[in-house]
């Protein structure tokens, strides 16, 4: 008998030893450590709340700074002082003044090409010929410097008087870290076996939900309705269902991921869609996702045939931006750095106005194809 | 009887195998010899056995076996039939049902059909279950109430992944089979049909799920304190109470002014449990098909408070530039 009830004694024991491992990793690899502090920002007992870690937030804080700019360049003082007197083929930054073209040359090869030095120019210039026209990384930068001017000038109301450069997606990478492009659905190898729509994987763009992995080509790309809900109490005609809703759930949780604050820093949760209690920062939201559209479509697929087939997603469309390729899972990018005050000559106002004024003395510029339908295959 | 102080079994009774109350003549017998099984006696009865399927039963495992390898193939076709990725990616995998295209017509089975096929067995499965419960019972001349606690739960499931569907005119309204998949379903659902919060029914039904567990608490905890008073045996002490029973009422009559007896605290139980799924399936029935945006229906009804405006002029953008988009 005595044998018995220490061969018990060792189970109960050996099992809650088990059991309290077990508990301690879920507990480890599930939770966050504390603290987490809650700030209110609505009226008193609406959980208008934002919730963060300050430790989360001091190593984003350290991890996410703009560089430091360089020395200021003078802007032309004549226009013989011009990039495009001096140089040939400058159709886009030739009423900068040679010292501020040579300014952010070299600044666009630090935020692309860090460390590289003067080889860095070789990533889009031909070596010894900067006026060829044979590194399709040129046309495409030519198409960003255009994207940035539409961007800090035309969306104001998202970007506001913090604008944006090149280094806001770039952060010392050719290729953003954070981009989409269209993914095949699961494909149906199962034969008879039912696959549903890109969904019900883990979804790094979607906060890692089951949602639809993909929620950009209906919203980012093309103008799908994101609004579902019915605005009368009672059944009037709207079609959506909860299914159609998951998309919208999902551009909403890759909203909320990619700038790491919870769906309370737009909304109030009691009612989604009402805007009279919702915040400032949705209306901002508002014009990021319409700002997205313009630049996906108008700026970026545009130029699906100057990239090599590296550069282009599995479906052959170009690697697309969408809220984490600037913010990064900061609420305001590089956490509201002015940059883009640092960088006038990313302002092309000054040469759209110069080349209005002498329209012969300036070189042609690409055209800013209007927003033509761009059809990617149906999603 | 300080046994039960502790918190887990620690009493196991050992005898011979008891083969159960004798059964009505021309009913069909138990099959299997029965044995002890010392951990299973840790949390139960520690004798397993004689089993009883019977037809109901038999069929019920055969539906079930069928909807469980329907879902469980189709997760492991998402996933390419990589066993590895089936583990590791489980929680996330589903079986959706056909878009809104199809209505309530029968889609192909890649886009959907599975899911219909597997709803169906599993319904056959539940609904088998139930009937053999109503059978085991009357076999053993019990009354009816686990019968018709199972038929609540069975009216919610019903309402998710049939019913609602035929009033909304389309089998995309049913639920995802799936772990995450079926609650990222019940949060969109929820958002879509503006807020659940606002749905009293589902409030109802969540004052009932969360007063079963109190409820629950609040029994075990009696009963086992008074156990050193024999109050387990509290079938017997509905008629005939002993000082475990008036010990326990005076606890509660102490506490908060009023108890409960041994009879009707059972009564409790199973109506905070019955009635947890019955009005959460009226709440979900209501959904889409009589109200649409619940948030809306409770402003209009005047339950949803109005709050004073913290950021004044945040206005619809779309109202500027023209397009709801």
């Amino acid at each position: 008998m005595r044998t018995d009830h220490a061969m018990n004694r060792f189970f109960v024991l050996a099992g809650a030893v088990l059991l309290g491992i077990a508990g301690f990793a879920v507990v480890v690899l599930s939770f966050e450590r504390p603290p987490v502090r809650t700030v209110q920002i609505g009226h008193r007992g609406v959980a208008m709340e934002l919730v963060y870690n300050p430790r989360t937030v001091a190593a984003e804080f350290a991890r996410q700074q703009a560089p430091a700019a360089l020395d200021p360049a003078d802007p032309p003082e004549s226009d013989e002082d011009r990039a495009s007197a001096i140089y040939e083929n400058v159709p886009v930054l030739g009423h900068l003044s040679v010292a501020q073209f040579g300014r952010i040359m070299q600044a666009m090869t630090e935020w692309l090409y860090p460390g590289q030095g003067a080889e860095g120019c070789n990533n889009c210039h031909v070596p010894g010929n900067f006026a060829a026209e044979d590194v399709y990384q040129k046309h495409v930068a030519r198409r960003m410097l255009q994207m940035v001017h539409q961007i800090n000038t035309a969306w104001r109301s998202h970007v506001g008087d913090t604008g944006v450069t090149c280094y806001t997606c770039h952060r010392g990478q050719a290729v953003p870290a954070y981009v989409w492009s269209q993914q095949p659905e699961h494909a149906t190898r199962g034969g008879m076996a039912g696959i549903q729509v890109a969904q019900n994987l883990p979804g790094r763009d979607v906060g890692l939900s089951s949602l639809p992995n993909e929620p950009f080509t209906p919203f980012l790309f093309h103008d799908e309705n994101i609004r579902r809900l019915t605005l009368t109490p009672r059944p009037s005609g709207n079609l959506a269902g909860t299914m159609n809703t998951e998309w919208n759930y999902a551009l909403m949780m890759h909203m909320s991921t990619s700038l790491g604050v919870n769906c309370t820093f737009c909304h109030n949760s009691r009612s989604f869609h009402s805007w009279e209690s919702s915040t400032p920062q949705r209306v901002t939201a508002w014009y990021g996702i319409r700002m997205l559209r313009d630049i996906n479509v108008n700026y970026i697929e545009v130029l699906r045939d100057r990239f090599p087939p590296h550069r282009l997603g599995p479906l052959g469309d170009t690697l697309k931006a969408n809220c984490s390729t600037c913010h990064h899972g900061v609420y305001r990018p590089l956490w509201g750095a002015p940059m883009a005050r640092d960088y006038p000559e990313l302002n092309l106002a000054n040469f759209q106005r110069a080349a209005a004024a002498a329209p012969a003395a300036a070189p042609a510029v690409e055209p800013v194809p209007e927003g033509e339908p761009i059809r990617l295959p149906a999603n | 009887m300080a046994e039960y102080q502790y918190l887990f079994c620690r009493l196991q009774v050992r005898s011979a195998p008891y083969p159960g109350v004798p059964l009505p003549k021309g009913a069909t017998g138990r099959e299997g010899k029965p044995f002890f099984n010392y951990w299973i006696g840790k949390i139960g009865d520690a004798q397993i056995g004689p089993i009883r399927l019977g037809y109901t039963g038999v069929l019920s495992l055969f539906c079930g076996f069928i909807a469980i390898e329907i879902i469980g193939l189709n997760m492991l076709a998402s996933v390419n039939w990589d066993v590895v990725q089936f583990i590791r990616l489980l929680p996330w995998l589903a079986l959706e049902p056909p878009p809104p295209a199809y209505g309530l017509s029968f889609p192909p089975l890649a886009q959907g059909g599975w899911w219909l096929l597997a709803g169906f067995f599993l319904t056959a499965a539940i609904i088998l279950w139930w009937i053999r419960l109503y059978i085991r019972a009357k076999e053993l001349g019990l009354g009816q109430h686990t019968f018709y606690a199972f038929g609540a739960a069975i009216w919610l499931y019903l309402v998710l992944g049939f019913f609602r569907p035929l009033l909304m005119g389309s089998w995309s309204e049913g639920v995802p089979f799936g772990i995450f998949p079926h609650l990222d379903w019940t949060a969109a659902f929820s958002i879509r049909y503006g807020n659940l919060f606002y749905n009293p029914f589902h409030g109802l039904s969540i004052a009932f799920l969360y007063g079963s567990t109190l409820l629950f608490a609040m029994h075990g905890a009696t009963i086992l304190a008074v156990g050193r008073f024999g109050g387990e045996r509290e079938v017997e002490q509905a008629y005939d109470r002993g000082t475990a029973m008036e010990r326990a009422a005076l606890f509660w009559r102490w506490t908060m002014g009023f108890n409960a007896t041994s009879e009707s605290i059972h009564r409790w139980a199973w109506w905070f449990a019955v009635l947890t799924p019955i009005t959460g399936g009226i709440g979900i029935i209501l959904t889409g098909t009589v109200v649409d945006n619940w948030y809306l229906w409770a402003v209009e009804k005047g339950y949803a408070p109005s709050y004073p405006t913290v950021y004044p002029g945040v206005a619809d953008p779309a109202l500027l530039t023209g397009g709801a988009r």
